[in-house]
């Protein structure tokens, strides 16, 4: 079996794609631009990489991709469904209402349809308040209209029975066509987050199934008969089932791409990496070859959320970064953007980017022109660039240990081999396209992350508990059943509380299913 | 004139607590929200000076208390510490004229603003702890005499448990107690007193204070020490000065009953080259040496911004990396008088310290 398999990853600026073989061998890669309708800039890409690998479409098994539709479509406000927003939890949490603190248009592009229902349970998983059937059912009766809805009980994260029960109770009223979020799966605990998250992730159902929809039939238009998955945040790979399910779980999966290609190239697990593409350059951190998770909310479309996000730090920076030389030599955050092939100096152009200065120093080779520029300004400008680099850097570092860094997108030549605070510093071969290939190599992942009392199993019993649920789950995202192995557990004991609470978070991954 | 606490003035009340509150307090987002929506509903609420207080107006404090990972999943429903003031009004058969927050850091500076926009109550600008302590007898009105009790603790089902102590080290005990079988929140009415006591006993100004250094770091534009210096030198407390900047380079937490305490190292930048700050914390920073000596210790606040943004760094979000600036404000004397120092001093925490008041910005 050849196990050919074509990673692409959309991002701002750029759609870039590999061909790879079974073996993880990199047989071609492009940068293309990204287009207005995301589906013809893929297509153009899997062209191009097609053509330069000489895999032809039969022989293709998987297409793996990396998609901004979920992100945008939170951003621009467009194509969400109407949302009918279920909290269950009276008579507590009624003093702060669902989408409170959202935008005001957001919350009106979602229809604004919100209920805060009795029941709920304690931390303990002690019951707060009963379910009312009869009231859930009226008020799914009321919110006959909506496209989606979104469940969120007080302390799902202990205990799911009644978002389970009123999911069913949905399906009783509504049928099997609308799709159902319950926040246990998506968030931890942090109702309000959670709760965004959710709302968020069944708005997007919609845009999510269009997409996954396109791909396919462009696939088949192109007589493509592979296997689709698309990349979620935490690096790994799910199936478009699952997708179409969980879009929440596509948002910023560019920059894990990122992390993951780059660990891959470069064969670091644990470090820095430091991704520069056009207008920015990302700052994250791999363990064990994953991309590590934020621990604080992360805000997606101004709507606080607290689902695993990767922990990545943006700055200014890249190869389209407009360079000042009115106060001290500064370089960014306005940027030239997709437009450096017009207005770059190299390009005959009147704005003096990053790039440029690399050109002008005879460092990269690009461009129609060489802009002339003096050399103290393009030492300056190195200068900038390393300080800020180096800054964020120490910033995603743990201790003061020195720690291998990786440098990879399309700007690397901007960054300095040598950084502060850097054991080694890689610049690995297809360094450009590590996203693309972070995609390609990604694995299928399961995750929990739960509360459990000990007084009322013992540890081991928890945690087997919460393995066996991830196991479940990567499954459930197209895992095949014997690779699946436990890559990450952590337990923290909630020592504040009585009952010996500990919260576990376990993720199970494994290689795609034949 | 009277002054008028709308939902901007929420916002800021909540991002100045976060300085007043020295690292600690809880965090204030959902007591923000909470006293928004009520203010939404029921309408703008009036700040009252303690020196307009008639003599024998009544005032009941409230506030919200518990573990910090269930306020922020099981949300209030609303009515709980109208339930606790109303117990006590029945205790007592008299009505409250006023509430009080207990505390001016983290999640209680903006809570009893809710409470008051749903029963049509001013909120008294003061409060007990001129900044945040972790316990109930952390307070002015128990130093200064006031009984904590008759005290009410109530949850969100109606339960409300009258509590009545001879001291209030024994409130603090029992009310912890109920409020984790009430689910690990709950929300208090404690030290109901006149508005004599209110004016002899309680810290004036703090609610205008956090209004004010709220709106002020939401104006600043790059400068947020600059901002917070003129605002506390028209106050009661001493003008806020740079203790150090320098970058964080360790930090250490353990929780143990039901605190988190631990110390951050800081390395110095700049003017401070060469030299290590360490700040010790139980929730709240506690004291700050510089190479070894105390350079401020509790009650003063100290409080550690992020250096770039100006914005406060709560002591659960303090990480390895992060340029900081650390300040230090003075408190006002009625928190450094003999009896103050014996209930929140420094060898009250355990700290190999004498209280020496912080020199304003020199």
């Amino acid at each position: 079996m050849t196990d050919y398999r074509i990673g692409i990853d959309v991002g701002g600026t750029n759609t870039d794609a590999v061909v790879m073989d079974g073996d993880d061998n990199l047989l071609a890669k492009t940068k293309t631009p990204t287009t207005e309708d995301i589906t013809s800039g893929i297509l153009s890409a899997l062209d191009v990489v097609l053509d330069d690998s000489g895999v032809s479409e039969d022989e293709l098994d998987y297409v793996m991709l990396g998609t901004t539709h979920a992100t945008n479509a939170i951003t621009e406000r467009r194509g969400l469904n109407e949302v009918g927003v279920i909290r269950i939890g009276a008579p507590a949490t009624q003093s702060i209402r669902p989408l409170l603190e959202w935008p005001d248009d957001l919350a009106a592009a979602i229809g604004n349809n919100v209920a805060i229902l009795d029941g709920g349970h304690e931390f303990d998983g002690r019951l707060l308040n009963d379910l009312d059937e009869e009231q859930v059912r009226a008020q799914i009766r009321e919110f006959a209209d909506v496209d989606a809805f979104a469940v969120t009980s007080v302390f799902s994260p202990v205990r799911d029975d009644h978002e389970t029960r009123v999911a069913e109770l949905i399906r009783e009223e509504v049928g099997d066509d609308v799709p159902i979020s319950v926040s246990n799966e998506i968030g931890s605990v942090g109702l309000l987050e959670r709760e965004n998250a959710t709302a968020l992730n069944a708005a997007l159902t919609s845009v999510a199934s269009e997409a996954a929809n396109a791909f396919v039939e462009a696939m088949d238009e192109r007589g493509i008969d592979a296997n689709l998955y698309f990349g979620q945040n935490d690096g790994t790979l799910m199936s478009v089932d699952y997708a179409i399910r969980y879009p929440i779980f596509t948002v910023a999966s560019g920059p894990s791409n990122s992390v993951r290609g780059a660990a891959y190239l470069s064969a670091v697990e644990n470090g820095i990496i430091v991704d520069v593409g056009g207008t920015t350059t990302d700052v994250g951190a791999v363990t064990e070859g994953f991309p590590r998770e934020s621990s604080v909310a992360v805000e997606i479309g101004e709507v606080k959320t607290n689902f695993r996000m990767p922990d990545i730090i943006a700055i200014g920076i890249g190869g389209g970064s407009i360079v000042s030389t009115d106060d001290g030599v500064t370089v960014g955050p306005q940027s030239v953007g997709y437009k450096l092939t017009e207005e770059a100096k190299c390009f005959g152009g009147e704005t003096l980017t990053a790039t440029d200065l690399e050109v002008a120093a005879g460092t990269i080779d690009i461009g129609s022109e060489t802009p002339d520029v003096d050399a103290e300004i393009v030492e300056a400008a190195r200068e900038y660039v390393r300080e800020r680099v180096e800054r964020e850097v120490d910033r995603m570092k743990t201790s003061a240990e020195p720690v291998p860094v990786v440098i990879v997108g399309g700007g690397s030549i901007l960054v300095p081999d040598d950084i502060a605070g850097a054991s080694e510093v890689h610049k690995p071969d297809h360094y450009e396209v590590a996203n693309a290939v972070g995609v390609a190599i990604a694995q299928v992942s399961g995750e929990v992350d739960r509360i459990y009392s000990l007084d009322e199993m013992d540890r081991e019993e928890a945690i087997q508990h919460a393995k066996d649920e991830a196991t479940d789950n990567a499954l459930a995202a197209g895992a095949d059943a014997d690779s699946v192995d436990i890559v990450d557990v952590e337990e923290v004991p909630l020592s504040y509380l009585p009952g010996n609470a500990v919260r576990i978070k376990v993720k199970a991954a494994g290689a795609l299913d034949h | 004139m009277t002054v008028e606490i709308g939902v901007e003035e929420i916002e800021d009340i909540a991002l100045g607590a976060t300085v007043l509150g020295t690292g600690g307090g809880g965090d204030p987002h959902v007591g923000k929200l909470v006293a928004k929506q009520a203010i939404e509903e029921f309408g703008p609420v009036e700040l009252l000076p303690p020196d307009e207080l008639d003599a024998d107006d009544f005032v009941i404090p409230t506030a919200q208390m518990g573990a910090p990972t269930v306020s922020v999943e099981k949300l209030p429903g609303g009515q709980e510490a109208v339930a606790s003031m109303e117990r006590i009004e029945r205790e007592l058969g008299k009505t409250a004229d006023a509430t009080m927050p207990i505390e001016c850091g983290g999640i209680n500076s903006t809570f009893p603003f809710a409470v008051a926009a749903r029963r049509g109550l001013p909120v008294v600008d003061a409060d007990g702890m001129g900044r945040a302590f972790p316990e109930l007898q952390h307070e002015t009105f128990n130093i200064y005499g006031v009984s904590g009790t008759p005290a009410a603790v109530s949850d969100e089902r109606g339960n409300s448990c009258l509590i009545e102590t001879d001291d209030n080290d024994q409130l603090e005990w029992l009310a912890r107690g109920v409020t984790v079988r009430m689910g690990g929140v709950a929300y208090v009415s404690d030290y109901p007193m006149t508005g004599a006591q209110v004016k002899e006993t309680a810290i004036p100004g703090t609610m205008s204070l956090a209004r004010d250094l709220g709106r002020a770091l939401r104006l600043a534009e790059d400068d947020a020490m600059s901002a917070i210096r003129e605002v506390t030198r028209e106050s009661i407390y001493g003008e806020a000065r740079s203790l150090f900047e320098g970058k964080i380079v360790d930090v250490q937490r353990r929780t143990e009953r039901g605190f988190v305490f631990g110390h951050v190292d800081i390395d110095g930048l700049d003017s401070d080259e060469g030299s290590t700050m360490r700040i010790e914390f139980q929730n709240e920073n506690l004291g700050a040496t510089v190479d070894g000596s105390y350079v401020a210790t509790v009650p003063d606040l100290i409080t550690v911004l992020d250096r770039e943004t100006g914005g406060p760094i709560p002591t659960e979000s303090l990480r390895y990396g992060a340029r900081v600036r650390v300040l230090g404000i003075r408190t006002p004397e009625i928190m450094r008088t003999p009896a103050a120092l014996d209930v929140w001093g420094p060898a009250s925490f355990g700290l190999d310290a004498t209280y020496e008041p912080l020199a304003d910005h020199p």
